[in-house]
């Protein structure tokens, strides 16, 4: 083989390999955008965990400094494990993991199709939590840092959440067991998001309150997706 | 019927001794602490339960690689033996620092790098464990279980790193002089006899427990294998 056909052969490989990542991604979507159950429950129960901790946690002016970026990342992780199962169970229930493993296609490809199709609804039902947020409370969210520091906890959170659901679906006490394989292994991610967060809210110094949990939100998340990248193919083996 | 291996038999009986003279050594030996007094004496098996928590939790992290990579059930068997080793001297571990802490720190816990670290490593082996339970294929509870210590065993050390940006009070005893940090020490002669005996008798002590746990792992699955063979 010349080393032309080898570079073309790479090619059709990774243009294979987004193309599957890219179908399964749509089939989610396609299918929740017809559906809307998994989106509605994450999303009214957002709103309720919100207004739990209105009354437990008194939110008047000065408490809502303190914690707020602890309310919304433990409303985003309870609202985040609702996804996570539901669209694993999904695929469990009607046997549409059986028929995608059969799939001529990389595994990996599937692992990323439902880790960006989680992504995608953790991220739109914080982008309704937010302004809803920000309205309740007349707190302004919408720093371009803040996103940022959303949107990589959101993928940390995400790419550890999808390996372990498809795990836990697997198990006989299938939705109970995700946040108690989850949670303590996403630990530092929910530590430095809420510090992260924090640190813009109340105006810290970006150098030394905010730009170490941004390195630590980075190296986890690269940290974790290549570990689920390479143990998946585990994980859905029959 | 497989008869326990006299090396192995050997060394229980060696485990027990050390034990024994690891207790006398931290309790009478060495000298008493000028400033926190008897109390601190909790600090020999303190280390030495931890050290030994420690060299399971990696253990386990590494036989789960080993398992992904030969697919062999026996490195299971010395993983679930490891993580189950370092779950009870984690915990062994944790309520000896409680006891310390409380005169010294004067409080039963706080949250310190070490202290969460531990906890939450704790809670990684629970979970471990009801996975484990949830599963009934046994090569799949094997692969499942492979994968969870690879992820604890990455995670921990980065929550322990996270944590220790947020705050630390916690002693370092050995090459440490961080001002912040309260109940540190200077470890006079008698003290280190003690302090290393008893890390040496702990590690003896691991292997031994070590040793019989996976004995009693491989008894297991032979016991597993006989009940499917007779419904079948």
């Amino acid at each position: 083989m010349t080393s032309k056909t080898l570079i073309t052969d790479n090619k059709v490989k990774n243009a294979s390999f987004s193309k599957a990542i890219a179908a399964v991604v749509w089939k989610d979507l396609a299918a929740e955008f017809r559906s809307r159950e998994l989106f509605s429950a994450m999303l009214v129960f957002s709103l309720l965990v919100i207004l739990i901790f209105n009354f437990a946690l008194e939110l008047d002016i000065k408490t809502r400094q303190s914690v707020t970026a602890g309310v919304l990342w433990v409303t985003f992780a309870f609202a985040g494990t609702l996804g996570l199962n539901r669209s694993m169970a999904v695929e469990k229930d009607r046997g549409c993991l059986d028929g995608l493993l059969l799939a001529p296609v990389d595994r990996a490809a599937i692992y990323f199709g439902k880790a960006i199709s989680n992504l995608v609804f953790m991220l739109i039902v914080e982008a309704i939590v937010l302004p809803v947020y920000s309205f309740l409370y007349a707190i302004n969210l919408f720093q371009p840092g803040l996103l940022l520091v959303i949107l990589l906890g959101s993928i940390g959170y995400v790419s550890v959440g999808t390996l372990l659901a498809s795990m836990a679906v697997q198990t006989r006490t299938r939705d109970v067991l995700l946040p108690i394989l989850l949670f303590p292994v996403v630990i530092p991610v929910l530590i430095s998001a809420v510090k992260a967060s924090g640190g813009y809210l109340t105006g810290g110094d970006f150098t030394t309150e905010i730009l170490p949990w941004i390195n630590v939100l980075l190296v986890y998340d690269l940290i974790f997706t290549a570990i689920a990248f390479m143990t998946f193919d585990y994980v859905v083996e029959e | 019927m497989q008869t326990k291996p006299t090396a192995l038999k050997i060394l229980d009986i060696v485990s027990v001794l050390l034990l024994a003279a690891a207790t006398y050594l931290a309790l009478f030996y060495a000298p008493e602490e000028a400033v926190m007094g008897q109390v601190q004496r909790v600090f020999y098996f303190h280390i030495g339960t931890a050290w030994v928590g420690l060299l399971g939790f990696l253990l386990a992290a590494i036989m789960g690689i080993v398992y992904l990579v030969t697919h062999d059930q026996k490195w299971d068997i010395v993983e679930m033996a490891a993580v189950e080793i370092s779950l009870v001297f984690f915990l062994i571990t944790i309520m000896l620092g409680s006891i310390w802490a409380r005169p010294v720190w004067n409080t039963w816990w706080t949250w310190d790098p070490r202290l969460t670290t531990a906890a939450i490593t704790e809670l990684i082996y629970i979970a471990y464990f009801m996975l484990r339970a949830g599963i009934e294929d046994p090569d799949r509870r094997a692969r499942f279980g492979a994968v969870y210590t690879l992820i604890g065993g990455v995670s921990a050390p980065i929550t322990f790193m996270v944590i220790r940006l947020v705050r630390s009070i916690h002693p370092v005893i050995i090459a440490g002089n961080d001002p912040s940090s309260q109940g540190t020490f200077a470890m006079t002669g008698g003290m280190q006899v003690a302090f290393f005996f008893g890390l040496f008798a702990f590690t003896v002590i691991f292997i031994d427990l070590f040793w019989n746990r996976i004995r009693l792992g491989n008894l297991a699955a032979k016991v597993e294998q006989l009940k499917l063979n007779i419904t079948n």
